[in-house]
């Protein structure tokens, strides 16, 4: 099942305006992506940690969250250490650790890690349509807001189309192998999915026809002015000038 | 076919958010008005269908189906594939922001090219049709993966090494997408033909004969 599991919650993130959210995640993802600094690095993770602790995010499902990135900052700490040119930091046997290897990959981690838990803490706490609507009042164009708030909106019910042909394939006796068989019965399920959704996207297409859709996203929904929203934004600002005069001042 | 947040640098971001802007606004601006919903709903699909794991020997692999997506959209496959990438760091938090740029081109930019090069193709009688479609599913991984070791390379000289992993690991994917492209024009062929690309010239053709 598809679920959101973090846009649910009441802590004080939540009821952050959500442009300033998804403005300042951008913001400060852009500047820890390109901090080498450690003690920037530091900062940044603890920053991360802390937004994470104050939306109450499920810990476990942080955790779960970052284990696909966990599998590729392992193959890098197999390979770089030794791979990577420098001064050696310690040798065993034949092969030589060198230091930068060790802290380019330190340097990586620590950014995938405070990204990722930022981007959960301040835009996963959303759900997609508010998103939507807030990329549309970030100056969006219209066309992709309507292609996310469509998607986002037939996702769960294509995803059950699918549900119910696998529950038909099963009943069938399918029992997926490495054969050309098991790849053909995939592909035409795939082809299913597909030939399922033109057919809705049609029939949709008409309906938003019937409700007058000329191309103009009109957004209904409204956005309350909220004190905590400078307070956010100015500790914020304060962070991000601390990270900065960390990685770019000596 | 993601590259993790934090991972690539400035330079490398820049250029792919920078191209991926560009594709999505030609995409978008190709993109007509009642093809809106077509675009968002195939988004949608492709979403789905990239959860599917198919099995190889002991472990399995996920489909990514770009081959099929820019089969079906053309440069519309650029919003489209953004859209389902948004949507999947919303959800799974797979990428996120400043990676949206460079994941969006290493699946739609070879989405778009294999459109241009294979979509005349798929329509024709099967002896072209099959060779066409498997170039187009296995050839959109293989460019995707490419290009994620470059962007790989380009960060980092020593990431040669990886970048050789990522594209070794993508090999049995290629034959795979392959494989499941070939079966899956065929279907669309037999079941909603008009959804492939020069259909309207080969309906022209079939009836000046």
């Amino acid at each position: 099942m598809i679920t959101e599991s973090f846009a649910e919650g009441n802590s004080w993130i939540h009821g952050i305006d959500p442009r300033l959210r998804v403005l300042w995640a951008s913001v400060f993802a852009v500047v820890v992506a390109v901090s080498y600094a450690f003690s920037a690095l530091f900062i940044a993770l603890s920053l991360s940690l802390i937004m994470a602790l104050s939306a109450r995010l499920d810990f476990q499902a942080v955790v779960r969250r970052l284990l696909a990135p966990v599998i590729f900052l392992i193959l890098l700490w197999a390979v770089l250490p030794w791979s990577y040119e420098g001064d050696a930091l310690t040798a065993w046997g034949p092969v030589i650790i060198t230091r930068q290897g060790v802290t380019l990959c330190a340097q990586i981690t620590l950014k995938t890690v405070s990204l990722m838990v930022a981007f959960m803490a301040l835009v996963a706490t959303m759900t997609v349509d508010t998103l939507g609507h807030t990329l549309n009042r970030l100056r969006l164009p219209d066309k992709m807001v309507h292609m996310i708030l469509i998607t986002y909106r037939y996702l769960f019910v294509i995803e059950q189309e699918y549900q119910r042909l696998v529950r038909a394939m099963k009943i069938r006796n399918f029992q997926p192998k490495t054969n050309l068989h098991s790849y053909r019965t995939y592909a035409y399920l795939v082809g299913m999915l597909f030939v399922r959704a033109s057919e809705r996207a049609r029939r949709v297409h008409c309906a938003m026809i019937c409700r007058g859709f000329n191309g103009r996203f009109v957004s209904l929904r409204v956005f309350p002015p909220q004190s905590r929203n400078y307070l956010f934004s100015l500790v914020f600002t304060l962070f991000l000038a601390l990270l900065v005069t960390l990685e770019w001042v000596k | 076919m993601h590259i993790s947040e934090g991972v690539l640098s400035g330079p490398v971001l820049v250029a792919g958010a920078a191209v991926a802007l560009a594709g999505t606004a030609a995409g978008l601006k190709k993109l007509e008005l009642d093809r809106v919903a077509q675009a968002g709903m195939l988004s949608a699909a492709f979403f789905v269908a990239s959860l599917i794991h198919v099995p190889v020997g002991p472990s399995s692999v996920h489909l990514i189906l770009n081959g099929i997506v820019g089969l079906l959209l053309g440069w519309a496959a650029f919003p489209a594939i953004l859209t389902a990438l948004l949507l999947q760091a919303m959800m799974f938090q797979y990428g996120g922001i400043t990676t949206l740029g460079v994941n969006t081109v290493i699946m739609a930019l070879p989405a778009v090219v294999c459109y241009h090069l294979f979509g005349p193709f798929v329509l024709k009688p099967s002896r072209v049709a099959v060779p066409a479609a498997f170039a187009c599913g296995a050839g959109s991984v293989l460019m995707g993966a490419v290009l994620a070791g470059v962007s790989l390379m380009f960060t980092e000289g020593s990431f040669l090494e990886v970048a050789g992993l990522v594209v070794t690991a993508h090999l049995p994917v290629m034959v795979i997408e392959g494989v499941v492209t070939v079966f899956c024009v065929a279907f669309l062929k037999k079941v909603k033909p008009e959804m492939l690309p020069g259909y309207d010239a080969a309906v022209l053709q079939r009836t000046k004969n």
